[in-house]
């Protein structure tokens, strides 16, 4: 096997006087397969890789990649990102990230037990799980999908100005979708499960989700539109934590396209809601070491108590405000790294799921969101999703709902958080899940 | 990327000869399996991005390699590599040979016959062969002209796209063909600041050409009206919630096909009991008014192509007749199993990546009514200029998708603007309570990306202006 760093050192060794050069090199093996009927309808894997240069000289940045790393190939996108550089708009703030002292975690998420872990117990596993689906409720009709994927990821990042970092990492997940059909209905319903080797994989608490997702939706309805507080299972939260997150990166902040921009040291959340960024974690999913840029990653709070104290930075935005990198650079291998959150928590509360509906009068547990992609702005905040769950009642759990949206915008639901749950889940996105109760949004339905 | 001399096979360059091909598809097939097939790609791509007034990034990239599938009984097995010599594509063959742990099956390889498919519009001015300083060009007249346009205007972000994409496919029936793919897109998203926060307008052009893409859009008019839409939408109202008509304006909104029926005609999803459209074939699922059509061979279309990544000819294929349910989508995989020939919509990101039913260009065909009328006689409702993205499951057929630009109807006219929501339905009732259609059929201009399954490829939508009886709108006013 090509050693990572020794191939970016060499690229940055190929650096001409008056040049800054950054090389970002990629390894990842991957296996995925997907089960029907109790066997393999398909099982596919593969090694990925490949390198991205970034060069800057007057001021100017040109960037470059290929799919590969034979070392011709290389050579030829060092050249085609000098070219690319001429193009480039000169900004005094263009440059790599420098060694900052920071120390890396001692976190290691790779497993060897993962890396040679036999095909044909990845194949057992997902086949017990998709038994599991089927023989779990008699109204299970179908499952979508059952699937098994890992990925073992190694990153190098060479700079020439003395970043030489490497880590990998890696992680197994288990995932289905089951239909449940009883009458004309017809329910879907999601589990998953999520470690860094076989052993972790928590097949029951996957077969029970897909299952019960499902099932409890049987019978919904559209319900009539009104306000009320909805509770979010841990796995919206995540999502839900996302897109506030993308609302504080530093880039977004430096284009005018956050509405957080000039409210650092106000209150833009309720008092419960204190909110890091910690890659730290060797808990979180999506732990790391280093960022894209090579720095090490660190814990950054977003909003302490409800005010905000700050935004994740990459080396340029950070140039540009006249701050430091926060070690927040996010990138793959075709582009220049851009600014992002890694592991987003929030400070947990004291109750579990159970014990925060019992303290709702009216409200929704939303088990299931749609189209965040198209009816989330994260520029103005307006927030506007396709959902599914169940009516809290009086404390109670009671009919399950569809074809309904919420409402509401990203910046009243953060000062509208009336609850964090204790019941933290890690998820395969940048964010914890927890439940979490938010107050006065609007359900519409008919 | 000057060397416009690494192609594939056939479409001149790096050859990868046949006897290596028919090498690799024997390895493929050594440990028995019914079916083998060597794809490979060769994609190149450069990009500018410009924001906050600079161009802050010039992109270009080379992705290339192969993927080869095996086929044994009902298992399929994947491998892929980008080593593209004979040593490197026979691990890669022998790898999903035994993925496929030779479920049974004898299949020997048929001598390789090269095909082509003919296309209807073929690419003038290759992206390769114009100056970088002509593509960034592109990118500084529209940041100019949105700035320009509007007071309200405080960023401007403007992306330029471009990609050849060559392909090779070779199989063990006998199959050799290929393809040669470009595709170019331009885009422009304005952010306005007012007193009500921010607001934002995007406009793109995206089409499967060349670089005389710019002879036929002008990238002034497209950054003027992305601020004219943000800065519109300073003023914008909160959208309402509840059920409520909703006018759809030509070319603005094929998504909603796309996404009401489009991803339950796709016949994995069919077979697998996952579409509300299985078991419909031949019964009214639709109003009379709605015909449906997936068509691959549209012209320069985004979603276009000679030959999709199994290797066969692209089809213009009617899903929906006057409200009746004709046809689903098929890939090879489908097809072969359902004993008939593919559609054309089997496709896949890239050689990394198992191919799959998907669509192409979808669309619903004009009507005969004026479009002015269909909003002079809706009293009360939304009307929708444009959609963004949306999303389904096809189990059950809900769907959402969210607005960028929307306005209210009152009394038979359009008035306010209201704010960014989401619309959600369920397919059935929205293709049953479609009853309106109108004369002006046109194709969306934006460029979509359709995601499935972790994989995403380019998709055309279109539709005359029409309007839905009722959906739900996903706002927070009352």
């Amino acid at each position: 096997m090509t050693d990572l760093l020794d191939v970016a050192q060499r690229i940055v060794g190929w650096a001409r006087d008056g040049e800054q050069v950054e090389a970002f090199v990629v390894r990842s093996r991957e296996v995925e397969i997907r089960v029907d009927g109790g066997d393999v309808e398909q099982l596919s894997s593969a090694e990925a890789l490949g390198a991205g240069i970034r060069v800057i000289a007057d001021h100017r940045q040109g960037f470059a990649y290929a799919g590969s790393l034979d070392e011709d190939g290389l050579a030829e996108v060092l050249d085609e990102a000098r070219d690319n550089l001429t193009f480039g708009t000169p900004d005094e703030a263009f440059g790599l990230a420098e060694p900052d002292g920071v120390s890396p975690a001692d976190i290691d998420t790779y497993r060897e037990a993962l890396a040679t872990a036999p095909t044909d117990a990845k194949i057992a596993l997902v086949v017990d799980l998709e038994q599991r689906i089927k023989s779990g409720d008699p109204r299970i009709r179908a499952a979508r999908y059952v699937d098994y994927g890992d990925s073992i990821s190694e990153v190098a990042v060479a700079t020439t100005t003395g970043i030489a970092i490497e880590r990998r990492g890696g992680s197994c997940s288990v995932s289905a979708m089951s239909i449940a059909g009883e009458g004309d209905g017809t329910q879907t319903g999601f589990g998953f499960s999520v470690g860094r080797t076989l052993d972790d994989i928590d097949l029951e608490a996957a077969a029970r989700d897909a299952i019960e997702r499902a099932v409890r939706m049987l019978g919904a309805r559209k319900p009539s539109t009104r306000r009320l507080t909805v509770l979010l299972d841990p796995i919206i939260t995540a999502q839900f934590l996302g897109v506030a997150g993308s609302m504080l990166s530093g880039e977004a902040v430096l284009k005018g396209r956050s509405p957080f921009a000039d409210r650092v040291g106000e209150e833009i959340a309720s008092p419960i809601v204190t909110l890091v960024d910690d890659p730290t974690v060797a808990a979180a999913f999506s732990a790391a070491t280093h960022d894209g840029e090579g720095l090490a990653t660190r814990r950054n709070v977003l909003i302490d108590a409800g005010v905000l104290s700050g935004f994740n930075h990459n080396a340029y935005t950070a140039r540009r405000t006249g701050t430091a990198s926060t070690g927040s650079a996010s990138r793959g291998f075709k582009t220049v790294p851009g600014v992002g959150c890694r592991a987003l928590q929030l400070t947990l509360g004291t109750k579990t799921q159970a014990e925060m509906i019992a303290g709702i009068e009216e409200g929704l547990l939303v088990q299931d969101v749609s189209g965040l992609h198209s009816g989330v702005n994260p520029v103005s905040g307006d927030f506007s999703a396709g959902a599914e769950g169940l009516v809290i009642r009086n404390g109670q759990l009671a009919e399950p709902v569809r074809e309904i949206t919420i409402g509401s915008t990203i910046q009243r639901m953060l000062q509208d958080i009336v609850e964090v749950g204790n019941d933290v889940d890690w998820l395969p996105m940048n964010a914890h899940g927890v439940s979490v109760a938010i107050a006065d949004v609007t359900m519409s339905g008919s | 990327m000057a060397d416009g001399d690494n192609g594939v096979a056939g479409t001149g360059g790096v050859v990868i000869d046949e006897a290596v091909l028919k090498g690799t598809l024997t390895a493929a097939l050594r440990a028995g399996g019914d079916f083998a097939e060597v794809f490979v790609e060769d994609t190149r791509t450069s990009s500018a991005v410009l924001e906050d007034g600079k161009i802050e990034e010039v992109n270009s990239g080379r992705d290339r390699g192969a993927g080869i599938r095996v086929l044994a009984g009902d298992t399929t097995g994947y491998a892929h590599t980008a080593d593209l010599t004979e040593s490197g594509l026979r691990v890669a063959a022998e790898a999903a040979g035994a993925a496929a742990r030779s479920g049974g099956g004898e299949a020997r390889v048929a001598d390789l016959s090269r095909t082509d498919a003919a296309r209807e519009y073929t690419p003038e001015v290759l992206p390769e062969t114009v100056e970088k300083i002509r593509k960034v060009e592109m990118l500084t007249r529209a940041d100019a002209a949105a700035r320009g346009s509007d007071r309200s205007i405080r960023q401007v972000m403007a992306r330029y796209f471009d990609k050849r994409r060559r392909i090779l496919i070779a199989n063990s029936d006998g199959l050799l063909t290929g393809d040669d793919q470009v595709r170019t897109f331009f885009g422009v998203q304005a952010v306005a600041a007012g007193d009500t926060g921010l607001q934002t307008g995007g406009r793109s052009h995206a089409r499967t050409m060349g670089f005389e893409l710019f002879d036929r859009v002008d990238v002034e008019e497209a950054a003027r009206d992305a601020a004219r839409m943000a800065a519109t939408k300073l003023d914008a109202r909160p959208a309402p919630s509840g059920e409520l008509p909703v006018v759809i304006a030509a070319g603005g909104g094929g998504v909603l096909f796309h996404e009401a029926c489009g991803h339950g005609l796709e016949a994995d999803l069919v077979k697998k009991d996952a579409s509300r459209f299985a078991g419909l074939m031949g019964e009214q699922v639709a109003s009379p008014l709605v015909t449906i059509v997936d068509d691959g061979t549209m012209g320069s279309e985004w979603g276009v192509f000679a030959i999709d990544d199994e290797g066969h000819a692209a089809r213009r294929n009617v899903l929906i007749e006057d409200g009746v349910l004709t046809d689903y989508m098929w890939d090879w995989l489908r097809s072969r199993a359902d004993g008939r020939e593919p559609s054309g919509n089997g496709r896949r990101e890239t050689y990394q990546h198992l191919p799959m039913v998907r669509m192409t260009n979808t669309y619903l065909m004009g009507g005969e009514s004026d479009p002015d009328e269909i909003v002079a006689q809706t009293e009360y409702g939304v009307f929708v200029a444009e959609l963004g993205g949306g999303q389904v499951d096809t189990a059950t057929g809900d769907f959402v998708f969210g607005t960028r630009e929307a306005y209210l109807i009152e009394d038979g006219k359009i008035t306010a603007p209201i704010r960014d929501a989401n619309l959600i339905g369920n397919g059935l009732d929205v293709l049953r309570d479609i009853d309106v259609v109108g004369n002006d059929f046109a194709m969306g201009r934006n460029g979509g990306m359709c995601g499935k399954d972790g994989q995403s490829v380019p998709v055309g939508v279109g539709q005359p202006t029409l309007r839905v009886a009722r959906m739900t709108v996903g706002g927070t006013a009352a």
